[in-house]
């Protein structure tokens, strides 16, 4: 390539680095802007931002919120990985079937679940109980689609089945393979699908809605319309927690790839 | 955790495999494999792809199953025993180090599966690493070191836990020719080395006739000559074996009283010839070739490999006929030059037309 061509593309890099970057900014910034402004005086206050931590409905949104990503991540994990690396390694003939599946929630819409979530939930309140926690065998669901997929390219990347050839020839039992040879490998994609079932939990509003549960969507909601800077307030501390959770674990991977020499 | 079997301490045990099949839809991969490998012993299995070499070996580890059959190692009976308890240490064609762990660790993996302290993890991965020359790789990772080099740390891996069987399936095929060729031979100075039990699947008769004790040359799901590489080479017991180890002309002969006429020379033969008129496999090196302005044959072509060459002859009915000659002799010779043909007086397969 010749430098005026190199030039001209490094200029169309860092132009369309500023678009993305105001095309997300922006509404950030306004997010920002009206959650700190008083609505009636137009004065910066701090308020909207203290009643994150001071207005009782919205903390315990906040703490169910996350106590419900973190439940969906954990089950996510539990089902779906010992779930994927079996068929990887023993029933690849049930691949397709599997993905089928995995793929089902994505195809049926959000009210279609609640409609068929109903009796089921009532045996789920029945016996543990009528907690908005219980949205997380819901969420497990809805997160299947895109953390099937992360997971997938993780698993596809490697040599799965001679690697647990290599270690059954060694000595390991399944469950040493799994744990011990095949899941260090899949870190990455784990992550990847920890994180979408996280930001998917902390924005999903439909399900939690209809069947009545306060999560931090609902309550965005409910507040923006008595209290709109401390619901934007929410919404955007929500967005960033999600943007820094993402960071957090993309830094982790870039560490974990240097540890094992750029790979 | 695994409860990964006992250690035989490297010394050979015998190994036993009978009447093994295994079929996948219609193709029988096994036809009825018998096959027994003496302690300290590398026996290699040589043949074509699809002849079952590989099913044979993962049948042995315990990584498929059989339809009929049994194996016994060490005079024990593992013919329904799980892979992981079988103690077979396994290198494969593809690079099989894990990629989390650095190659000291790999070549410990199996030692911590069976509990071995972490300063005798470390003291016996050092040392099998030395054996393979890689005693100065300990804390790299797969990604970092070359085909040839993750390949050594497979070994050494299969060998640290010190396996009552070494099983080797193709470990080669990955690498470039220079590298088989130095990896090969330290494969094999590390098997006489520890003197542990080796099957070794391969399809290049080069490597398996420079490694192997014996070579079982595999065809259609069974054995079709088990023998010592010269044996297997100067006396192939069938038509497949003949032709598919070296080089070997098809030269029409007639059999009387156990003696064949190859090209005017009465050459014995062996046993399994056929009787009457046929064809006579004879090897390149057994061709003589003469130049003579009055000989019913002519060269076709030269070949030159260095300190040998390889001369095309074509004979009066059409026939072919390949002869390996020094080459100081082959320089003699010219395409369209008439020359005179015989055979060395060593024995020949001959074969029905």
């Amino acid at each position: 390539m010749t430098g005026g061509g190199a030039a001209a593309w490094r200029v169309l890099r860092w132009l369309l680095l500023l678009v993305f970057g105001a095309f997300f900014a922006i509404p950030l910034l306004a997010l920002l802007n009206f959650s700190t402004k008083n609505p009636a005086t137009k004065e910066r206050t701090g308020a909207a931002w203290q009643a994150l931590t001071e207005d009782p409905t919205m903390t315990d949104a906040i703490t169910t919120s996350l106590l419900l990503a973190a439940l969906t991540v954990v089950g996510m994990i539990v089902l779906l990985v010992p779930t994927m690396i079996w068929v990887r390694l023993r029933v690849p003939g049930a691949t397709r079937l599997v993905e089928f599946l995995c793929l089902l929630p994505l195809t049926i819409p959000a009210l279609v679940i609640v409609v068929g979530l109903k009796n089921v939930y009532a045996w789920v309140n029945y016996l543990v109980g009528d907690s908005a926690l219980t949205l997380a065998f819901v969420y497990v669901v809805l997160v299947l689609p895109y953390a099937y997929r992360a997971i997938d390219s993780s698993l596809s990347s490697l040599d799965a089945t001679t690697l647990a050839e290599a270690a059954r020839s060694l000595g390991a039992s399944w469950f040493t393979v799994i744990t011990r040879v095949i899941l260090p490998n899949l870190w990455s994609g784990v992550l990847g699908a920890a994180f979408i079932a996280v930001a998917l939990v902390l924005g999903e509003y439909t399900i939690s809605s209809l069947t009545h549960y306060n999560t931090l969507p609902v309550v965005i909601v409910q507040i923006g319309k008595v209290n709109a800077p401390e619901s934007m307030a929410a919404a955007l501390a929500s967005l960033l927690f999600a943007a820094i959770l993402l960071m957090a674990l993309s830094l982790l991977d870039r560490r974990r790839h240097l540890s094992h020499g750029g790979r | 955790m695994s409860t990964a079997p006992e250690a035989s301490g490297g010394t050979g045990v015998a190994v036993q495999m009978t009447g093994l099949r295994r079929s996948y839809g219609d193709v029988h991969a096994l036809d009825g494999l018998d096959l027994h490998i003496e302690p300290g012993e590398m026996v290699v299995l040589l043949g074509p792809s699809g002849c079952g070499k590989t099913t044979a070996l993962r049948i042995l580890a315990g990584l498929e199953r059989q339809d009929a059959g049994t194996i016994s190692v060490g005079g024990k009976d593992l013919t329904r025993v799980p892979a992981n308890k079988r103690d077979m240490g396994m290198v494969f064609q593809a690079y099989s180090l894990f990629p989390h762990l650095t190659v000291l660790d790999n070549v410990a993996f199996g030692l911590k599966l069976r509990g071995r302290s972490r300063a005798e993890r470390r003291q016996r991965a050092g040392d099998m690493l030395d054996m393979v020359g890689l005693g100065q790789h300990h804390d790299r990772y797969a990604n970092q070191l070359s085909g040839g080099q993750q390949q050594r740390v497979a070994l050494a891996r299969a060998l640290a836990i010190e396996p009552a069987v070494l099983l080797l399936d193709e470990p080669l095929s990955a690498l470039d020719a220079k590298v088989r060729v130095q990896l090969r031979d330290e494969i094999r100075r590390v098997q006489l080395d520890v003197g542990t039990t080796t099957l070794f699947v391969t399809h290049d008769q080069e490597e398996a006739l420079a490694v192997a004790d014996r070579v079982g040359v595999m065809h259609a799901g069974r054995l079709d000559q088990l023998a010592p590489p010269a044996e297997l080479y100067a006396a192939p017991a069938t038509p497949f074996v003949g032709s598919f180890v070296g080089l070997s002309n098809r030269v029409p002969a007639t059999v009387t009283d156990g003696r064949a006429d190859v090209l005017g020379t009465a050459v014995p033969v062996l046993a399994g010839s056929a009787a009457g008129s046929g064809v006579a496999l004879v090897r390149p090196e057994s061709v003589r070739v003469v130049p003579d302005a009055g000989g019913a044959a002519t060269v076709a072509a030269v070949a030159f490999l260095g300190p040998v060459s390889r001369a095309t002859v074509t004979l009066a009915d059409g026939t072919l006929v390949i002869a390996q000659l020094a080459s100081s002799e082959a320089a003699a010779l010219h395409v369209g030059q008439r020359v005179a043909l015989s055979v060395e007086p060593v024995p020949v397969l001959v074969v029905a037309d």
